[in-house]
């Protein structure tokens, strides 16, 4: 690694770089071996399926970032699409704009009570989402007697957002959906690159104990942060509600943990104050690109989907702990050395002029 | 008489005064619940989780998590069935199950130990990839048609009513608590939960302690998934799949302290005993399995949310009396924010 290179990328920006030249290679392998691999169903259907994880992982990252985790999204998410698609089948006449708010704010409310409890209640966070995880989806079961809704049920304009289109790029699909997700993205990537609550969870990730001295509220950011990953499972389930159409008690079962590898693959540090939005999307495509090609390899079955996971998983946190710490160290000294330079050339331009004077 | 007193004020106090209460409902309200025949049914339901338990504890108390032991019982199980398919004989698959789970707790130990990640992040790793192994061995199958032998183990008395699994748990607790409380290797686990840093500078091998623990973690795993396959008599990829919330809840409800260093094994021993009965009596109540889940799970977050509160409100209730003087910060935030493995 040389001195000019490390001047100019962060190791962070580095760790993105790998990322896409590994999906990019992945893509090439699955196309070298699949038949038609990039024909306009199966890509389309690849597009769609990255818009719900893509939400749920933004709200991911930020809970991630500050040294916490948030596995109870899933059984959020299910909560949201069942209780919301419920509400739409008895009533037909809620519109859609009141239907997404209402997702939104029953994922936020969810998401209230994982915060309350780990921010204010000191409990740590794989403890509670370990066990909202199952509360939640408990009292779903309880609570709907076991129904499923069905898109014949649903008024008619909730079918139509899963496949309405901006447009398309001639069989390829440019879907609304994903369009939500890719906005979520952003506003998810801007407010932690620019604004002082992003700035803040990077800061109580790094050093809680430095962010308290600084006078930053950790609890508070904490709970917000919760609050966010909880309505954006919310939109997530809204979503899904309109993807799937028919949705039992047991939507979305399973999800946390592709979303958690697709966060930690895309290279947010699980012990918090390291990572971006954008690692998490690449986390995200990576993983979509794998599962969803897996079930169309015929030389890998499609059951080693999870081993497979497990296995990035592992790589990515080995990768981040050995390379990237180095890396990093690297990267300090270069700044540090220039730093020096500078400031010496400094000293000897203020020293030559009051020998000239 | 106050040292009685202060006993019953403890954590274990509290759990002797729960298991009082849910065994006297139990027994009122179940003709011959305390009959042989029924106390060995009651732990028989859980009994593979109870044997995890013991090793988790000492997992917990050296400051760290396994999350993979559920999916790792998947696996050995999935091993075995996998093995015995292809015409393995069973006792050399029960032995390739058993040194499969030995050679990833090392593994997991390495990565945690040796290499200084964290064991969550470690873990969920396993927590995944081994359920995925297990998926590409028996895939959508459900493998049985095991030797009699072995289904006789699991199903079957072997002293009389009592089965082999219940007598290995009832041996390793024995074993599990003189380890602990009375070992060398005991008195480490708790020194690496207080401060792995502390523990290291006074000469401590922190390295090699987490590898042992993490090994008999898994190890034991692996022996409760053969157990699990005995039991049923059938092995799906899906096998011992989310017992984790259960083992991880004994645990906590047990009194180990989540941040390591604190708990005793008579503490989870009686955890383990509540929550088989807690189990029993839902399950005579006619309550599904789903809800009871979502007991267990509201179980874990209340063991710690719990003596956390109380320990904030003792503490205003100390700092009214005396006055206002040196503020120490409440209570749990300052475990809450340590990080939970110490760098390597």
């Amino acid at each position: 690694m040389s001195d000019a290179l490390l001047r100019r990328i962060r190791p962070e920006q580095f760790r993105e770089v790998i990322l896409a030249i590994v999906t990019i290679g992945l893509l090439i392998v699955f196309a070298i071996q699949i038949p038609d691999y990039f024909n306009p169903r199966s890509m389309n259907q690849l597009m769609r399926g990255l818009a719900i994880p893509l939400v749920v992982a933004v709200g991911m990252v930020m809970v991630v970032l500050t040294r916490n985790i948030d596995l109870s999204v899933s059984s959020i998410v299910g909560a949201s699409a069942y209780v919301v698609g419920t509400l739409l089948a008895r009533h037909n006449d809620i519109p859609p704009v009141i239907a997404v708010l209402l997702a939104v704010l029953l994922g936020l409310g969810l998401g209230a009570i994982n915060g309350l409890i780990v921010a204010y209640g000191g409990v740590p966070a794989v403890i509670t989402t370990l066990g909202t995880l199952a509360l939640y989806r408990v009292v779903l079961v309880e609570f709907s007697g076991a129904k499923t809704v069905t898109t014949a049920d649903t008024p008619d304009w909730l079918n139509d957002i899963s496949v309405a289109t901006f447009g398309s790029i001639g069989d390829y699909k440019l879907f609304i959906i994903v369009g939500i997700a890719l906005v979520v993205v952003t506003l998810g990537q801007l407010t932690l690159r620019y604004l002082p609550f992003g700035r803040r969870l990077y800061a109580i990730g790094s050093n809680p104990d430095a962010a308290r001295v600084a006078g930053l509220s950790a609890r508070r950011d904490i709970f917000v942060a919760f609050c966010i990953s909880g309505a954006l499972s919310g939109l997530a389930g809204f979503m899904y509600l309109a993807q799937f159409g028919n949705i039992t008690v047991t939507a979305g079962q399973g999800m946390e943990l592709t979303i958690v590898a697709a966060v930690v693959v895309g290279g947010v540090n699980v012990f918090g104050g390291s990572g971006s939005v954008i690692g998490a999307f690449m986390g995200v495509l990576l993983i979509e690109i794998l599962q969803r090609s897996l079930l169309r390899s015929e030389v890998v079955s499609e059951f080693a989907k999870e081993a497979i996971l497990g296995l990035l998983i592992l790589i990515a946190v080995t990768a981040d702990a050995l390379i990237l710490g180095r890396m990093r160290e690297m990267w300090v000294r270069v700044r540090r050395r220039d730093q020096a330079a500078l400031q010496l050339a400094a000293a000897n331009a203020t020293e030559g002029e009051s020998r000239s004077a | 008489m106050p040292n009685l007193l202060g006993r019953l004020k403890s954590w274990e106090g509290l759990l002797l005064l729960c298991l009082a209460v849910v065994l006297t409902l139990n027994i009122t309200q179940v003709p011959n619940f305390l009959t042989m025949g029924n106390q060995v049914n009651l732990f028989q339901l859980g009994i593979e989780k109870a044997i995890v338990v013991l090793a988790m504890t000492f997992v917990i108390i050296n400051g760290e998590i396994d999350l993979s032991v559920a999916s790792m019982m998947g696996l050995s199980a999935a091993i075995a069935a996998y093995c015995f398919e292809h015409g393995v004989a069973m006792e050399l698959a029960i032995v390739i199950a058993l040194s499969v789970g030995a050679l990833f707790g090392l593994m997991n130990g390495f990565f945690v130990a040796v290499l200084g990640l964290n064991s969550l992040a470690v873990t969920l790793a396993g927590y995944i990839g081994f359920r995925g192994l297990a998926r590409m061995l028996v895939e959508d199958r459900s493998v049985g048609g095991f030797p009699d032998w072995f289904t006789d183990l699991g199903q079957h008395g072997l002293i009389g009513d009592v089965t082999l699994s219940i007598i290995l748990f009832f041996v390793l607790a024995i074993i599990a608590t003189i380890i602990l409380h009375f070992s060398g290797l005991g008195r480490l686990t708790y020194v690496i939960g207080n401060s792995a840093p502390v523990a290291r500078f006074s000469g401590v091998s922190v390295a090699k302690t987490k590898m042992t623990i993490f090994m008999m973690s898994s190890l034991v795993s692996a022996m409760a998934g053969l157990l699990m396959a005995a039991r049923f008599g059938a092995v799906r990829a899906s096998t011992a799949e989310g017992a984790e919330l259960d083992i991880i809840t004994v645990v906590l409800l047990g009194g180990v302290s989540i941040f390591g260093g604190v708990g005793t094994m008579v503490g989870v021993l009686l955890s383990t005993y509540l929550v088989l009965n807690i189990r029993n009596g839902m399950v005579i109540a006619g309550i599904t399995g789903n809800t009871q889940t979502g007991v267990i799970g509201l179980l874990l977050i209340l063991s710690v949310l719990l003596p956390n509160v109380a320990g904030r409100v003792r503490e205003r209730l100390q700092r009214g009396q005396t006055g206002p003087g040196v503020q120490s910060p409440p209570a749990g935030t300052v475990e809450q924010e340590r990080p939970q493995v110490a760098p390597g």
